[in-house]
């Protein structure tokens, strides 16, 4: 299992990176591994208002669904639409393949670094 | 009296041992003692498998057998095939589960897809689901699918078979969703009470093609106004006038639905029946219910599973756009059956038949003094007719063996399927004259 | 095998129809189709031929054990098909005048009559197609009871997590908020939980019993009290009345309205996925909310389908129900029970019950610890099974229970069947310990091998696509 030094983490395995004014967030590569293959994305629209510790979307696996659970409060500024033709991004490259990006954020989760992120994944 | 069950007296003691009980009653030990039913069911004795059979036959012959049945409104005679009811009835396909196991299911998941195959021919679009439950549920199935967060409401036409508007109503109140219907003008629906009806918080709009009174609407006008309003079109069609009609696609439909029962199944009092639900790629995930997909094995091989089941109940549970579970399977198989029985041109001369002994029938019987087409222009196998006397006509005709049209509204709405000679349809002609004069 | 399409040929066909005998028609122009739709061109021999490869390549109740649990796979009797093929039967329009339809009027208002006994209610509805669709107009019911009361805080749905995924979906499709409650250790519903979430926000209670592990409630007359209580009402999945017909009925262990399949419990076959029929009970204060029909007369404000319902369903129903009578009803479900306790005590010792006491008509084995120290699955298991000729159990259901394994073998299998099948799961339970690798490959004796249900989801294919 790999953990990008880059970014920080939630306690539900998302992963956030300030870029250009805006929170990209996607999901670590120990979720990934946990979901198994992932065969469909479901994805906010633009302009969505997202709320820390609530689904902004869910990811789909062969047999399970699952929520993808947003670590800030904001407004949707942009969506990686890449994804819904190629959601094996997200096994093959879990640091690389972002889902949505977020502006005007008013609050963010109390986020791990990647050390405590690797710990936290350690005792799960 | 036969319960199917094989074990001897003997045995099931042996079983009783073997789980270290005395009695069956020690079986239902967690049940408290006054919840048991502690008298005999008040039901007959059972009986055997011939005086079952006596029974039913009895009480099928309680029904009248009309050799003619000139009623539609949804539930069409048409003539089966032969080989059409044989296959269904092969033990295999009639007694299997859902093919969850697709190791041992291919013959049904292969049925099934092929199936899917012919409905996205009829209907020219690129995905159909493995069946809903009828017509009604299908055109319901297909409001919900429409909607999104922002857009909430259903518009349906005035046009469409009763028990559809109903149905989707009642699927409207189970979600909290308004349900609009848009007034008809000359039998068709309104296409300026439409326009006007339309806004931004419109979900879909519904209309039947052709229509319950037999008509044909102006398909392609109303996916543009429907689609310069921003909502979806749905497009319940008949499948037998798919062989010869322009497809929904064509038409400009996002999804295509109907009532699959003129594909092989017997009008069998009401049902089984069989829904079609079929759309364009972009909204495939929306689709409810079971939907087989190609894939390979791990020789490859080619193989067919139920794929994009996180769409479904048992996996998204509440979040699911709908419960549907069980479905129609051996209707669709039928219906496939029926479909590769009659071929391209088999189906297109059905659909040509009825059309053609419908229009003899209206216009004969428009002929006669007091009858007349209540709505003007192109239909298919149905019309209502303005017409005096239909208990009197309805009467008369039965004691023909024929099933008139249905009484409706102070006129009659018929139908003519390609079962009905020449010969009959001037029967009833004369029948009609008669009680007329 | 080769699909339909590929096996068409221009130009073939079968000799169906006479010759038109009245002046053709022509459509108008401009809603002719623009292209002939592709089906295949085929003679009668050609479709014979094609949908009998396929029917060898299914397995139905008719070929073997099937023991897949909550969907009740007993035996379907021949005889409940020929009634259903009556011509008189088959041939009557839904629409045509009462007088000429007494017959089917009988089998619904017999067939009523008999289901209302057995699960103690006093009206019922054949209109729902299936299982889901009468859960879907059951809770229809609820809703219109408090409307009718002009209670409109009634917002939530309450399911135990044991329930199957259709009774949330439902709930969601009636407009309620759902409301999970974790069972108790041993399965059943937790009275304290479900105390905590009771209150004048509930509208109902849906539950299944015995429940989806296979074990009746005892508390079942507190728990219907407690819904009631708090102003709810309490409907019954009927998805497990195969357990305690003629025993206990729903109805007077407090529900006010059930579903029953009557494809599981009455034996009407389930076609490769259906037509089942979905019949729906109630209490006597329920009935004016039961379903009517938009071109018949019949009292009533919703519809949730075409006409009547699946009549043909109905009526292999009654005739299975004619068959069995006041003794063989409950004869049918203690034998259901003791083969499934027969079954659990003959496989106890290899692989492990997840609830090791009595169950009803069917027991969940828990393989979460054989998977541990084997690495073999329950799908491995589930699918070697099949190289053995027996349809596998329900597999990962409930969701209480890691690597479950849901066996229902119902009352029509012989202890010769459930002895056989226990020898199987013991010899899988070994060879397991020695050869996984096998069990992960498995099955190795049908056409096709575990599919790849990856690449399905991930590129859909779901027609042919013509050349």
């Amino acid at each position: 299992m790999t953990i990008n030094p880059e970014m920080k983490y939630s306690r539900d395995h998302e992963w956030v990176k300030e870029e250009n004014g805006l929170c990209v967030i996607g999901i670590s590569d120990f979720a990934q591994d946990a979901l198994g293959d992932l065969v469909f994305v479901n994805l906010p629209e633009v302009g969505d208002a997202v709320t820390a510790g609530e689904a902004f979307g869910d990811v789909e696996s062969v047999k399970a669904v699952s929520d993808l659970l947003c670590p800030v409060t904001g407004t949707v500024a942009e969506i990686n639409e890449e994804l819904l033709d190629a959601p094996e991004k997200l096994n093959e490259d879990p640091y690389g393949a972002w889902i949505i990006k977020v502006s005007d954020v008013t609050a963010t989760e109390d986020l791990l670094d990647a050390a405590a992120y690797e710990a936290f994944c350690a005792e799960a | 009296m036969g319960s199917y069950v094989p074990s001897t007296e003997e045995q099931r003691r042996e079983m009783l041992e073997a789980i270290g009980l005395k009695d069956v009653r020690e079986l239902y030990r967690d049940v408290p003692e006054s919840m048991i039913l502690n008298r005999p069911l008040d039901l007959p004795e059972g009986k055997s498998e011939l005086e079952v059979r006596n029974a039913m036959t009895a009480m099928a012959a309680k029904n009248t057998v009309f050799q003619t049945v000139l009623r539609g409104a949804g539930a069409y005679d048409h003539y089966i095939p032969s080989i059409v009811k044989y296959i269904p009835a092969k033990e295999e396909f009639l007694t299997a589960y859902t093919p969850y196991q697709a190791e041992i299911s291919q013959g049904v998941l292969q049925s099934i897809f092929e199936y899917q195959t012919m409905i996205a021919e009829l209907t020219g679009m690129d995905a159909s689901n493995a069946s809903v439950y009828d017509g009604a549920t299908a055109a319901a199935e297909a409001a919900a699918m429409c909607r999104d967060r922002k857009r909430r409401v259903t518009l349906i036409s005035a046009t469409a078979h009763p028990d559809v508007i109903n149905t989707v109503r009642t699927y409207c109140y189970g979600t909290n969703d308004e349900l609009v219907v848009v007034p008809a003008k000359d039998g068709r629906t309104d296409t300026e009470a439409l326009k006007a009806m339309l806004n931004d918080g419109v979900a879909s709009f519904y209309v039947q093609q052709p229509n319950f009174f037999g008509l044909f609407e102006d398909a392609d006008a109303i996916a543009e106004i429907v689609h310069a309003a921003g909502a979806m079109f749905v497009m319940g069609c008949n499948p037998i006038a798919l062989a010869i009609m322009k497809t929904p696609r064509d038409c400009g439909a996002d999804v295509a639905v109907g009532e699959g029962q003129p594909l092989g199944m017997p009008i069998g009092f009401g049902g089984p029946y069989l829904g079609f639900m079929a759309t364009t790629m972009k909204h495939i995930r929306k689709l409810p219910g079971r939907i087989v997909g190609e894939t390979t094995d791990h020789d490859g091989n080619r193989a067919y599973v139920l794929s994009l089941q996180a769409r479904e109940q048992h996996i998204r549970r509440e979040k699911a756009s709908s419960n549907i579970c069980s479905n129609e399977a051996l209707c669709a198989l039928t219906a496939g059956l029926y479909m590769a029985t009659m071929g391209p041109d088999g189906m297109a001369e059905v659909a040509n038949q009825c059309m053609a002994k419908a229009h003899y029938l209206a216009n004969a019987l428009c002929r006669l003094d007091g009858v007349k087409l209540r709505y003007d222009g192109a239909f298919f196998h149905e019309f209502l007719l303005d017409m005096p006397k239909t208990a009197e006509i309805e009467k008369a005709l039965m004691e023909k063996g024929i099933l008139s049209g249905l009484p409706y509204e102070g006129g009659m709405l018929w139908c003519v399927t390609e079962k009905v000679s020449k010969e009959t349809l001037d029967t009833v002609v004369s029948v009609v004259k008669e009680v007329l004069a | 095998m080769k699909l339909i399409f590929e096996k068409s040929v221009k130009g073939r066909k079968c000799d169906i129809l006479p010759k038109l005998d009245v002046e053709p028609v022509a459509l108008p122009e401009n809603l002719k189709r623009a292209v002939a739709p592709h089906l295949p061109e085929m003679s009668e021999t050609d479709v014979s031929r094609h949908y009998t490869e396929l029917n060898k390549q299914v397995h139905g109740v008719n070929s073997g054990f099937y023991p897949l649990g909550s969907c009740t796979m007993k035996y379907n009797p021949r005889i409940d098909e020929e009634a259903a093929a009556l011509e008189g039967f088959t041939s009557v329009h839904p629409l045509a005048p009462k007088s000429t339809v007494r017959g089917s009027l009988e089998v619904l208002d017999t067939l009523r009559e008999d289901l209302c006994e057995i699960t103690g209610m006093d009206g019922m509805t054949f209109q729902p197609a299936a299982g889901a669709h009468g859960e879907f107009t059951g809770v229809l019911l609820i809703k219109q009871y408090h409307d009718s009361k002009n209670d409109k805080k009634r917002t939530k749905i309450i399911v135990p997590d044991s329930a199957h995924g259709t009774n949330p979906a439902t709930a969601a499709m009636c407009g309620y908020q759902v409301v999970n409650i974790p069972s108790a250790p041993n399965g059943c519903v937790d009275l304290e939980e479900l105390k905590k979430v009771l209150g004048d926000d509930t509208a109902g209670l849906m539950l299944t019993n015995p429940n989806t592990v296979g074990i009746f409630d005892e508390n079942i007359l507190e728990i219907t009290k407690l819904v009631h209580e708090a102003g709810g009402l309490c409907y019954y999945d009927g998805a497990n009345l195969n357990a305690i017909m003629g025993v206990v009925r729903p109805g007077d262990m407090g529900f006010d309205c059930v579903h029953l399949n009557l494809h599981k419990t009455f034996a009407t076959p389930h076609g490769g996925g259906g037509p089942g029929a979905g019949a729906v009970g109630c209490k006597e204060f329920l009935k004016p909310f039961l379903p009517h029909s938009a071109l018949m007369e019949m009292p009533g404000r919703i519809q949730v389908r075409g006409f009547m319902g699946n009549f043909l369903v109905c009526v292999r129903a009654l005739a299975y129900v004619m068959t069995l009578g006041r003794e063989g009803i409950p004869e049918a479900s203690t034998n259901a029970v003791l083969n499934a306790n027969y079954l659990m005590q003959k496989i106890k010792g290899t692989f492990t019950p997840a609830f090791d006491r009595i169950c009803m008509h069917e027991f969940v084995l828990d393989l979460s610890g054989y998977e541990k120290e084997t690495g073999v699955s329950a799908l491995d298991v589930a699918k070697s099974l099949i190289d053995y000729g027996m349809h596998p159990p329900t597999m990962y259901f409930p969701l209480i229970v890691h690597e479950a394994l849901m066996l229902e073998p119902t009352e029509t299998e012989s202890i010769e069947t459930l002895d056989w099948a226990a020898d199987v799961f013991r010899t899988l339970y070994e060879l397991g310990k020695t050869d996984p690798d096998f069990m992960h490959n498995a099955p190795h004796h049908t056409p096709i091998g575990r599919p790849d249900e990856v690449k399905a989801a991930r590129n859909p294919i779901v027609r042919y696509t013509f050349a």
